[in-house]
């Protein structure tokens, strides 16, 4: 007996590929529009990575608890404590720059431990449980120093200004000199980052479990998957997660204070829906969130180059970005409920 | 072929008790090898308390399960266990991932490794195989929740028969397919059952038993009435064992109904009809009628209830209230008409749990009044006052929450709502369930007085007795369809039994 | 005794007033001339006056909160956002579009209308993404929370607009010959009419049955769509009256810091209201108890030492105890914990 196979509409792909499509159509109208200003260069697709390394890897951990359903708002506010205590731990404390970096990833850990508890076995609601994650990480940050905090540990500061050149890529700028395109570190560990939580979800029982349970809870729990173990160490990955996002973002910054990564979550959020990412969970990749990222690199980068336009923009063109995505999802879920009726 | 099969599963004296209620009671119950057996019964029967009872859901109290192979006595304590002595469910609502591929949703939780990580190849290979050997052939790398139900069952039946192929439990499996889709579950049965693994089959189609199945284990009220080969039980039989009466025994009961409902219709339907639930059905309804709706539990009683009163928006015919064609957006729409509806899952439907009795009770007519003109507290306090003397509500006081009301309470509670509305045509979906015999006469006279006074009434009720005391007319569900009217003389216990059974035999 | 001490402890609003009578003891430990009035040229001074003060956008907010949390069991996280939405268009309105104007160029009322508009309309863009749409009410809202100060930005071009008018400051300060500052009669004012209203309509009654069971009160006919719209909506026009206060006190409206942070303390207002985060029933006493208790709460830990900064961890932690508190697996743990513990008794009893 054949089964007519449906003609499957798959929504993945369908707003992977919007979402992709919407990174090249723009990032190619900005080679246009500002082809005099040196937008077509290479170095400026690299700063894309540069910039948003951190981002690239909170935006990952995110996708991973949106899978699950779940939510994680404290990201921000996370990566300022983080900041802020490498600051201190390293010009007030004495500490080592590895020393330092350690103690932040056990910290994510421990964070990530106490948020997951509350979702999973507390059965609390993933928004309160990491708005009060938020609220409690940007007070700490206040806590360890009202001030601005500069680093200035020799190791640390090699490790944020080392540039890694490309074998390619290099020209003789109109003043003679050469200029090659570069990278730092913080890029090559972002993309690690990424390549090995993208095996993670694909390949181990654990990332399936993930999609499993934010498919459906109660065929996961009816299935015998331990569904309130997996939804614990989703929400520590996260937690670690953030923590590496958190050095990096401080490998950019060099230093550590109150006001700092504020609006991360939000940029997070949008990056993951913006690639694919269903609020409603079960559907999520961390290459589709990756290009929702770089589709924001590239509005800033956008606005840079136009010059008058204010930041604020910024956030608005990605608030309306994650208003058209998330209606659109709405509606594909009710189109496919009408449908199976 | 007889000869061939050997007891797979037997359960002997099983005893399930929950606070206030004996769910089952010393129930037998017997699977053979490569037999389709299916599990009957009304509304609490036991049924579905006595397979959790089997896969774990729930501990029994008193009785031994056995399965072929071991030795002692079986008790699982979740399906998990159930699944790894090889016995597996497929619920109505299949319970896969329809995010997951459909390889996937077969193989999670022990999937294929090589080196390590997860094999996609060799799961998708076995995947197919595996569908292929029940002659399915679909592509098995695309998201379950692609396909239809139909297919997303076999593949939840697939995984059930891969993880353990001794019994499997089907539990209301053709409730949301089509004609179509239910021969194609039934050709994957007959293969299943020809590899030997013993299915039980739990339903309330009476046709789909007697096409598929080979035996039938009947319960009533939490005791087993019987088990038959399906061979020598004709359709009237199973019906009168379902209901509990006994076929020499069917004294006639009379009508109490004193008047004559008039002349005119008040509703009237010309092929209107929900898809999924109920058939496009024509029904007419005359003022001061009482109309009952008799059939077996998902025969589509409760479903033609809320077609006509909106709850679920009709997708073909029409329906005409008072002589005008009229069609509700919204339930306040038919409240406006003077409809009333009490719903059949009081629990989720019904009351509103943290409210008090008082709220509950003015609730539907202060909607009806609008949201501007609040009923004032006096007139709340002497309303409810009112019907909780009429209808004897036991409750320590007006304001206590509706939630602390026993079942029976509840139940009047929103009665006595709909009453107050004043309704012209009051839908009453099994009223007397849960209600002390008492409470439930009172119920039969107060259905007779308002068709005295000119309110139309539907009476769904699964006791045929109180139907035949109150009502004029019986109009006959099953399968998801009406399929016979009967009043007057016509209306009888035994005509009634048949019209439900239906069939040749 | 017993049965007594039950009937406290049930009472609604037990939790909150015994939260807001501990604050208050700790700031009377504190601060020894905490309850302190003195009056000076007509006009009255104090702590306590401080206090229901500033309290007076959070009050007003968490009037709104409420009535979102009641139906929809969600959140509305862009409220402080919609604050400085509001006062951004009303000083542009004021001021003409300049950056700073030392006299009104359009009608002050007409500023107040423009705010109360901006504030509504930010509501309804909330309530109809989730009662239409269906839309998780935290995801929904989250749209306003990120893009509402970029917009607030926009309209004031990017600059803190200055609106130097005497009778600006009225609503934010005291009106000459009134003892007390106005924000104190607006949050006062608000919840009257919004209790009120809720009390002599039906409009109480049906957003806690919307909250409660909304299939159930579908068959009864309430509309359930058009209440969760209105109660956002009119949690947005509460947001754009706290925005009015707050750009009074400050007589700018400045996009980055009008409405900070008061999201949270809305919702915590909520919880410790004794108003479950899980819809249903409500009471708008207890939010505004809970309201009180906050900035009451806010003035210790400030005396305490601790910075503006600072302070939201301690409100975090106090979030998660009362989450935790009202969390079906908690109580569940805690029952089955005290049976054991009951059953232990009666064991060594025997």
């Amino acid at each position: 007996m054949k089964l007519r196979r449906e003609k499957a509409f798959n929504e993945t792909t369908f707003l992977l590929t919007i979402t992709i499509t919407l990174f090249f159509a723009m990032y190619i109208a900005g080679m246009i529009v500002f082809k005099n200003n040196g937008f077509a260069r290479l170095q400026v697709f690299l700063n894309l990575f540069i910039s948003n390394a951190s981002l690239i890897v909170i935006a990952a951990g995110m996708t991973v608890v949106m899978i699950t359903g779940g939510i994680d708002i404290s990201v921000g506010s996370f990566v300022a404590m983080s900041c802020m205590m490498l600051a201190h731990m390293m010009e007030r404390s004495g500490y080592g720059a590895i020393h330092s970096v350690l103690i932040v990833l056990l910290t994510g850990i421990v964070f990530g431990f106490v948020q997951g508890y509350l979702v999973s076995y507390l059965k609390i609601q993933p928004f309160i449980v990491t708005l009060a994650g938020m609220f409690f990480a940007r007070g700490m940050t206040a806590i360890i120093s009202q001030d601005m905090i500069s680093i200035k540990n020799p190791m640390f500061l090699s490790w944020a200004t080392h540039k890694i050149y490309l074998p390619f890529g290099g020209y003789t700028n109109r003043k003679g000199v050469l200029v090659i395109p570069y990278i730092y570190p913080t890029v090559i560990i972002a993309l690690i980052a990424l390549v090995v939580i993208w095996a993670l979800l694909r390949y181990t029982k654990f990332g399936r479990r993930i999609y499993a349970i934010g498919g459906s809870e109660t065929s996961a729990l009816l299935m015998g998957l331990n569904v309130r173990r997996t939804r614990l160490f989703a929400y520590i990955l996260d937690g670690f997660l953030c923590a590496i996002g958190g050095i990096l973002f401080c490998l950019n910054t060099c230093s550590g204070f109150v006001e700092q990564a504020k609006g991360l979550e939000m940029e997070a959020i949008a990056g993951a829906v913006i690639g694919g990412t269903l609020l409603t969970g079960g559907v999520g990749n961390v290459f589709g969130s990756l290009f929702g990222v770089l589709i924001k690199g590239t509005i800033e980068t956008f606005i840079t180059f136009q010059g008058t336009l204010s930041s604020w923009w910024t956030r608005i063109t990605i608030a309306a970005l994650l208003a058209f995505f998330i209606i659109l999802q709405s509606l594909l879920a009710s189109s496919k409920l009408k449908k199976r009726r | 072929m007889e000869e061939h099969q050997h007891v797979v599963l037997t359960m002997r004296g099983i005893c399930k008790s929950f606070p206030g209620v004996k769910a089952l009671q010393d129930v037998d119950f017997t699977l053979r090898t490569g037999e389709i057996h299916a599990l009957m019964g009304e509304n609490g029967a036991g049924k579905s308390t006595l397979i959790k009872v089997l896969t774990g859901v729930y501990e029994l109290d008193k009785g031994e399960i056995r399965l072929e192979g071991i030795d002692h006595p079986i008790v699982n304590r979740s399906p998990e266990e159930a699944q790894s002595k090889g016995i597996s469910t497929v619920y109505q609502e299949v319970n896969l991932c329809p995010n997951l591929s459909v390889a996937e949703n077969i193989y999670i939780g022990r999937e294929p490794k090589k080196f390590g990580r997860i094999d996609w190849k060799t799961m998708n290979r076995l995947g197919a195989e595996l569908l292929k050997s029940l002659d399915i052939d679909v592509d098995v790398t695309v998201p379950l929740g692609h396909y239809s139900i139909a297919l997303q069952q076999m593949v939840a039946i697939a995984r059930a028969v891969d993880m353990s192929a001794k019994v499997l439990i089907l539990d209301e499996p053709t409730s949301s397919l089509d004609e179509l889709e239910v021969e194609k579950l039934f050709t994957v049965m007959r293969k299943l059952k020809g590899q030997g693994v013993g299915i039980i089959f739990v339903t309330h189609f009476l046709e789909q038993v007697y096409e598929v199945c080979d035996r039938i284990t009947v319960l009533r009220n939490g005791q087993l009435v019987g088990e038959y080969p399906v061979a020598q039980l004709p359709r009237l039989q199973l019906v009168a064992k379902m209901m509990g009466k006994d076929f020499d025994d069917l004294a006639s009961i009379k009508s109490l109904r004193k008047h004559t409902p008039a002349e005119d219709v008040v509703i009237s339907t010309e092929r209107l009809g929900h898809s999924g639930t109920i058939k496009p059905f024509d029904l007419q309804i005359q003022k001061g009628q009482v109309v009952g709706l008799a059939g077996l539990l998902g025969s589509g009683r409760s479903e033609l209830a809320r077609c006509i009163y909106g709850t679920d928006r009709p997708d073909s015919g029409k329906l005409h209230v008072d002589g005008r064609e009229f069609a509700a957006s919204h339930p306040i729409d038919s409240m406006h008409a003077g409809m009333a509806y009490l719903p059949e899952d009081r629990k989720n439907e019904g009351i509103i749990a943290d409210l008090s009795v008082r709220e509950n009770i003015m609730i539907a007519l202060q909607a009806k009044r609008g949201v501007f003109k609040l009923l004032s507290r006096k007139e709340q306090e002497e309303f409810t006052d009112k019907y909780i003397d009429l209808l004897q509500i036991k409750t320590s006081d007006r304001d206590a929450p509706v939630k602390s009301l026993s079942g029976g309470n509840q139940q009047k509670v929103i009665l006595g709502r709909w009453l107050l509305t004043e309704p012209d045509f009051f839908i009453l979906d099994e009223p007397t369930r849960g209600i002390d015999v008492g409470t439930k006469t009172e119920i039969q006279k107060l259905v007779l007085q308002l068709a005295d006074q000119g309110t139309s009434v539907m009476f769904i009720s699964s006791e045929i007795d109180e139907m035949l005391r109150t009502c004029d007319k019986m109009e006959v569900l099953r399968d998801g369809a009406k399929v016979a009217e009967l009043d007057g003389d016509r209306m009888s216990q035994e005509s009634i039994m048949a019209s439900i059974a239906g069939g040749e035999r | 005794m017993n049965e007594k001490l039950k009937r406290i402890t049930h009472y609604r609003l037990f939790l909150p007033l015994i939260c807001l009578a501990l604050v208050l003891l700790v700031n009377m430990i504190k601060t020894p001339t905490f309850f302190h009035l003195s009056i000076k040229n007509g006009v009255l001074y104090g702590y306590t006056v401080d206090v229901v003060n500033r309290a007076s956008e959070l009050v007003i907010l968490a009037v709104g909160m409420t009535l979102v949390v009641a139906s929809s069991a969600g959140t509305d996280i862009s409220v402080g956002a919609v604050m400085a939405v509001a006062g951004a268009v009303c000083c542009y309105i004021l001021s003409g579009g300049a950056v700073s104007v030392n006299e009104y160029h359009a009608p002050w009322i007409l500023g107040l209308l423009a705010a109360l508009v901006a504030g509504t309309v930010c509501g309804a863009w909330n309530g109809f993404l989730v009662s239409r749409m269906k839309i998780q009410p935290m995801v929904a809202t989250l749209i306003l929370f990120t893009a509402g100060r970029g917009i607030a930005q926009l309209i004031t071009k990017g600059q803190i607009t200055y609106i130097r008018v005497e009778s600006f400051k009225l609503l934010g300060a005291n009106i000459p010959g009134i003892p007390l500052p106005t924000p104190i009669f607006i949050a006062i004012i608000v919840v009257l009419i919004t209790s009120i209203v809720l009390k002599k309509t039906a409009l109480g009654l049906y957003i806690e049955a919307v909250g409660i069971n909304p299939t159930a009160s579908r068959n009864v006919g309430i509309k359930s769509k058009q209440i969760i719209f209105f109660t956002y909506t009119f949690c947005g026009l509460l947001a754009g009256i706290a925005g009015m206060i707050a750009t009074s006190r400050i007589y700018s409206a400045d996009a980055n810091n009008i409405g900070l942070n008061m999201e949270l303390d809305a919702i915590l207002a909520v919880a410790l209201g004794g108003n479950s985060l899980g819809g249903g029933k409500f009471s708008i006493s207890g939010s505004v108890i809970g309201a009180y208790t906050i900035q009451a709460l806010t003035t210790t830990l400030y005396a305490m030492g601790v910075s503006a900064d600072q302070i939201p961890v301690y409100k975090a932690i106090v979030v998660v105890i009362i989450v935790t508190l009202q969390s079906e697996e908690f109580n569940r743990y805690m029952r089955k914990f005290s049976a054991r513990f009951a059953a232990r008794k009666a064991e060594v009893a025997k």
